[in-house]
């Protein structure tokens, strides 16, 4: 990698854009971002890793809204990924002043991966060093779930890495796991304290993507904080 | 001094489809009609014209007002329908073509002088009609336009029943086509009808001659 990996416009012998894996790296270095898709909703979690004691709770959230029916969250360099959230916002907000309706997620998805892979075809720019996860809930066509990663590939979640039970649980009790998966993967040694982000959109919500209420937040927590030293563990959609 | 000559009137008219347009909601799909007769001033240019056109498979609209406006709104949409189509891979919401149709109408409000009737069936609402008059959107079970519709107004209000199936809305359709072509000056000639459902799209026409009649036939 002498001096092929210096820009996203240079493929290496062995044919790989060095600025494109390097970008997925600070995705692989950063704290945790999962989302589940179960039997009537997505969930989202977060290891918000905080950073500083002055920070206000609840401050660099990395769980945003993308119109009222997609969540989105991400995993990487936060700059990145807030400037990919306009971008989305601007997609869906286009889409349904010109079609009059919420914009597919598959679409949404696509033109998003589409905007991150322009970035890994000139040297002028550098890819966008975050991966993120976009989620919806819609009564005809049920949960969704897609993950962009800095290549500009938008992936299709199916089942192949979920446990079948996982697939008939509802959203309240799938929250509970997503929390005890971030707490699982959350090192104490390594990194001091951390938040957690919970957010979900399902038949629970009606289809709207929000933050997950307090009082589901803490009996998740609760749930997690026991189960920490538990069985067998699995990870899905995580980045 | 002499009047410079301009001509005869047919010349410089406007080309309208002078027109009586109707759509209606079924469970299951709709039901669209039009009459055939193009008018600019007094001539009638062209007797048999189709005023119902596809936007999509399974989404049609009906045309009044400019010929010409009404013409290539029609296939603008349709174009933009059929690259959307393609990039979201399903077919589209007739709320989507209705929504193209009405962003079109009213941004050139001021130089169109046409009104579509959009209507079709999708998977996710099944049939609907929208009205796009002016460049507003409102979805209605059923909608008259064109210079003909003035005639029938009162013939539609009292007739229609919600509930009805897609025979009874072809009858509806015909019988408030024939009242109008009879009394309006600027529709005539035959009935055409479209009626779309989740298996496909049937088009129909009805020649002068076997048009329901009334009392004063």
């Amino acid at each position: 990698s002498a001096s092929y990996d210096l820009s996203a416009s240079t493929f290496s012998p062995d044919g790989r854009v060095f600025q494109v894996e390097y970008a997925m790296k600070a995705v692989e270095n950063s704290s945790t971002a999962i989302a589940i898709r179960c039997k009537d909703g997505v969930v989202f979690g977060v290891e918000k890793l905080v950073l500083s004691k002055l920070y206000e709770q609840g401050s660099n959230k990395r769980i945003f809204n993308i119109d009222r029916h997609v969540g989105m969250a991400v995993a990487g360099l936060l700059a990145d990924a807030r400037s990919l959230s306009e971008v989305a916002r601007e997609e869906a907000s286009s889409f349904r002043s010109n079609y009059g309706h919420d914009i597919p997620l598959k679409h949404l998805s696509d033109r998003v991966a589409m905007y991150v892979h322009a970035y890994t075809l000139y040297s002028a720019v550098r890819p966008f060093g975050c991966s993120f996860i976009l989620g919806s809930y819609d009564k005809d066509d049920g949960p969704q779930l897609y993950m962009v990663d800095p290549s500009g590939i938008s992936h299709v979640s199916t089942h192949t890495h979920a446990r079948t039970h996982m697939k008939e649980m509802t959203c309240r009790e799938i929250v509970k796991e997503v929390a005890k998966i971030i707490y699982i993967v959350h090192d104490e040694v390594k990194d001091k304290a951390f938040e957690l982000e919970l957010s979900w959109v399902g038949e629970v919500t009606n289809g709207r993507h929000e933050l997950v209420p307090k009082d589901v937040r803490e009996e998740a927590e609760k749930y997690a904080k026991t189960r920490e030293q538990a069985d067998s563990m699995f990870i899905v959609g995580s980045i | 001094s002499m009047l410079k000559e301009t001509g005869p009137e047919w010349l410089s008219e406007e080309v309208k489809t002078g027109t009586t347009i109707i759509a209606i909601e079924f469970d299951g799909g709709v039901v669209l009609g039009s009459d055939s007769r193009v008018s600019a001033g007094s001539s009638v240019v062209n007797r048999v014209m189709n005023k119902l056109s596809p936007l999509h498979d399974k989404i049609y609209c009906a045309l009044s007002g400019s010929a010409a406006d009404a013409q290539t709104i029609a296939e603008m949409v349709n174009y933009q329908l059929d690259v959307h189509s393609l990039e979201i891979d399903e077919d589209p919401q007739v709320r989507s073509a209705a929504t193209l149709v009405r962003n079109i109408s009213y941004k050139y409000k001021e130089e169109l002088s046409a009104h579509l009737i959009v209507a079709g069936w999708d998977r996710k609402n099944k049939g609907q009609v929208f009205a796009t008059l002016n460049g507003l959107l409102t979805r209605q079970p059923f909608a008259v336009g064109g210079s003909g519709s003035s005639y029938v107004y009162g013939f539609v209000d009292a007739e229609y029943r919600k509930g009805m199936n897609k025979e009874e809305c072809q009858q509806f359709v015909v019988n408030t086509l024939s009242l109008a072509m009879n009394r309006d000056g600027s529709s005539g000639g035959v009935a055409y009808i479209v009626s779309i459902d989740e298996h496909g799209t049937e088009e129909k026409v009805i020649l002068g001659n076997d048009l329901p009649t009334f009392f004063d036939q």
